[in-house]
């Protein structure tokens, strides 16, 4: 090997500091998603356990495929596959096809991050981009919900986990039929609220005794998870509150207008996916804005859109959809929130090319 | 077309006027034009091909037209002209695929009167059949035509393959197959024309002595 | 390119109108041609699958007559007036099978257009056939496939109140499995909002066309002129 060029390294203050690495913040966010992969396999039993591995192994098969493709060093050693995989898992519903699981995870990373350049050079979350390639291509399956606690759920797997690869899943209730459990599949909250205005309790909502997908279920576990990482300074702190003030305020707005039609805030913020998105996808920091207000305004811009997916959108959760968009719109964002250069007065011209 | 030309000079008829729209200057798949009824109408085989026959025959019927009333047409007028003769050949297909079969006509919709505005005719017309002889015109037009079907038929075969499980109707992987929904929406005809651009990149890549993809040089005004 | 190319040189309005004309002239030619050479076989084909889609919806019928639905009386459908078209479907005998009307309402992603059957005899809508329908290919397209939401559609109650002004009861879609009355229609799961908009366009179509078919019975059960 040739010796590498001397060159000379360039530092602003402060200079003694202990250097933190991606592997490193990874590896935390690996730590405080675990809980909630535990959570899930604890609630929905062998075929989360199942969905979780496939999906992850499949990231980082498709990670290290892609690398040798293009003809980079292999980059599994800083656990973004890892989490991408975990995350996306965690968004999906527990009785997935595990093949489907595994399409979604090549996706995620094909298309949500190898064709930008790998880490760092994709727009959007690649575990976001992968449950959007799913929620489009299979429709059917990524609705169908299973009830959290059944009683064979550590020794049987969900009948439409096995699903042959690329074949339809079965009719779950079918099967159902012929096993010892006493619930079948169950509707999520958001749905139960949309489609049949049936109400669930805040307080299922925030312990995770309800139907949902693998890691959306708890809000207090997410939020103790989340709290570590933004302790840690792992995450930018100001992107889940203004996703959760936003989507509280707005949400509260509209039940104080009509609180017949519309559901309680709380509701809001413990329901969907909403608590998982705003601490663990939309804190991604490949597709969030830098900027201290610009993240303010990300979030707000989220949680806002969130709530009027769900409320007016077609669909019952719009977390996705609502991160997707602020992730696009983050270079916008950045442009018109450039922090005052430090010297310069508010009365100087400001700058036409920010650095 | 790499050399400028003059109006009264015609450059011999060779393969390449023929092939040109199929391969090197593909619409679809190297030029990138005429996006919207690309991703709009081929969810299925039969709409793709059916829209790119549509086209063909306004693409020669058009550019045999232009190419005759050439030297009658004064420039200032010209895209006047033009328009008014691609209109009708549309009109003349629009009529027909309704003669044909009305389900085929429900199923491609507006795009095809909307071949009116398809840039690869105008496009066609005015760089090219307005200034050379008609066999040239004809037999250049035939080429792009034929690229652009081609280049519609690979979007809509995979699609349909993926997305219903089925070619031309006829299911292929039999009755338990999950379709894939995404390919049957805009998104998926946009993963499959960047995964056929990936695909026919890579093969040119490849070729010994490759030349860097054409960048078309059109001679525009007169 | 500007700065080499001359100006075009001045041409007389003239000549552009005469090149202009010519083009309009030849255009018109081959517009005129074409409609000419395929308006027997449009119209031949519209007439088929509109009876095609008609005969679907009422088995047995074999001969069919188009009325005009104005205010409350119905015209032959040759009669010049503005309104609703509705076929009555007639079999071998003459005997009324059933009326055949058109229904829409917006779904998903677009206007659902269907055509439905109403038989007065049983009060009920009979069948349903979707003439058009742009939802999400796999789920919403259901509607017009899947057999166990086509079964809603065998007895469908859509019977007249005692006023005989509107239907008794609102044809409503109801949640997957939640069917308990004649009139409701049980949604396919998943495709909640594409069965939704099937049960508003037969509710919207049914409550304005029934009163005034029941009302004007005799006139549809004459048999139909010219029919074998």
């Amino acid at each position: 090997m040739n010796k590498p060029p001397a060159t000379l390294e360039l530092r602003s203050a402060p200079l003694l500091h202990t250097p933190r690495t991606v592997e490193q913040i990874m590896r935390h966010v690996v730590y405080a998603l675990l809980p909630l992969c535990a959570f899930a396999v604890y609630a929905f039993g062998l075929s989360a356990a199942a969905l979780i591995g496939v999906v992850t192994v499949s990231c980082v098969g498709a990670e290290q495929l892609f690398n040798r493709l293009a003809g980079r060093v292999s980059t599994l050693a800083d656990n973004s596959a890892v989490i991408t995989g975990l995350l996306l898992a965690l968004t999906l519903p527990p009785g997935f096809p595990l093949w489907m699981g595994a399409v979604a995870g090549f996706i995620a990373i094909g298309l949500g991050k190898a064709v930008f350049g790998g880490l760092g050079g994709n727009i959007f979350n690649p575990a976001l981009v992968g449950r959007a390639f799913v929620q489009a291509a299979f429709p059917v399956a990524i609705t169908t919900w299973h009830a959290p606690f059944m009683n064979g759920r550590f020794t049987h797997f969900m009948p439409t986990s096995l699903t042959t690869p690329f074949l339809v899943p079965p009719d779950a209730p079918l099967w159902y039929g012929a096993l010892p459990v006493d619930t079948v599949s169950g509707a999520t909250p958001l749905a139960l609220h949309k489609f049949e205005h049936v109400a669930t309790g805040t307080l299922d909502l925030f312990l995770g005794t309800t139907a949902g997908s693998l890691g959306e279920t708890s809000a207090i576990l997410i939020l103790l998870c989340g709290a570590y990482l933004a302790a840690r300074r792992l995450l930018n702190w100001r992107i889940p509150v203004a996703v959760l003030v936003s989507a509280f305020a707005v949400s509260a707005a509209f039940a104080l207008a009509d609180g017949q039609r519309y559901p309680d805030p709380w509701f809001m913020l413990g329901s969907g996916g909403l608590m998982l998105g705003a601490f663990f996808m939309a804190t991604d920091p490949v597709g969030a804005p830098v900027t201290p207000r610009g993240a303010w305004l990300y979030g707000a811009l989220i949680g806002a859109v969130t709530v009027v997916i769900r409320l007016f959108g077609g669909l019952p959760e719009g977390v996705m959809y609502a991160i997707l968009l602020g992730n696009a719109a983050t270079p916008l964002i950045e442009a018109v929130t450039q922090p005052r250069v430090y010297g310069t007065g508010r009365q100087s011209a400001p700058d036409k090319n920010p650095p | 077309m790499t050399t400028p030309l003059r109006p009264d000079q015609t450059p011999p008829l060779t393969m390449d006027t023929f092939l040109q729209g199929i391969w090197r200057e593909n619409p679809v798949l190297v030029m990138m034009l005429g996006m919207c009824p690309t991703m709009a109408v081929t969810n299925s085989l039969r709409n793709a091909l059916a829209m790119g026959l549509a086209t063909l025959f306004v693409l020669v019927g058009s550019n045999a037209l232009v190419s005759m009333l050439r030297s009658l047409v004064p420039g200032t007028v010209r895209i006047a002209t033009y328009i008014v003769i691609i209109a009708s050949f549309t009109t003349v297909v629009d009529y027909a695929i309704q003669a044909i079969s009305l389900t085929l006509y429900g199923a491609l919709g507006a795009f095809i009167q909307l071949i009116v505005v398809n840039c690869i005719i105008l496009g066609r017309a005015e760089a090219y059949a307005s200034r050379r002889p008609l066999l040239h015109s004809v037999i250049n037009a035939g080429g792009v035509g034929i690229g652009f079907t081609l280049g519609l038929v690979m979007l809509g075969g995979v699609r349909e393959l993926l997305g219903s499980g089925t070619l031309l109707g006829f299911p292929v992987f039999g009755a338990s197959f999950q379709p894939w929904v995404i390919m049957l929406l805009p998104p998926g005809g946009f993963f499959v024309l960047g995964a056929w651009l990936l695909l026919l990149n890579w093969l040119r890549g490849r070729q010994p002595g490759a030349a860097p993809t054409p960048v078309p040089v059109h001679n525009h005004g007169r | 390119m500007t700065d080499v190319t001359p100006l075009p040189p001045i041409i007389s309005s003239r000549r552009m109108m005469a090149t202009l004309g010519i083009t309009a002239l030849v255009s018109g030619v081959l517009v005129v041609a074409a409609f000419e050479l395929t308006r027997t076989r449009i119209e031949a084909n519209q007439r088929a699958a509109l009876e095609q889609a008609i005969f679907r919806v009422l088995p047995g019928a074999s001969a069919r007559q188009s009325f005009i639905v104005t205010a409350d009386q119905l015209q032959p459908l040759d009669g010049g007036a503005d309104g609703v078209v509705i076929h009555a479907g007639y079999d071998r005998h003459g005997r009324l099978v059933g009326i055949a009307a058109e229904a829409a309402a917006r779904g998903y992603q677009d206007i659902i257009r269907l055509l439905y059957a109403y038989t007065p005899d049983c009060e009920c809508i009979t069948a349903i056939h979707v003439l058009r329908n742009n939802d999400t290919p796999g789920i919403g397209d259901r509607i017009a496939t899947d057999p166990a939401f086509l079964a809603n559609f065998r007895a469908l109650a859509a019977r007249l109140n005692t006023e005989r002004s509107a239907l008794a009861h609102a044809i409503v879609t109801v949640r997957h499995g939640r069917k308990v009355e004649a009139w409701e229609i049980d949604a396919i799961s998943g495709a909640t909002i594409s069965s939704r908009a099937v049960g508003k366009a037969l509710n919207d179509s049914a409550q304005a066309l029934v009163p005034v078919v029941q009302q004007q019975l005799t006139v549809l059960t004459r048999t139909p002129r010219g029919s074998p």
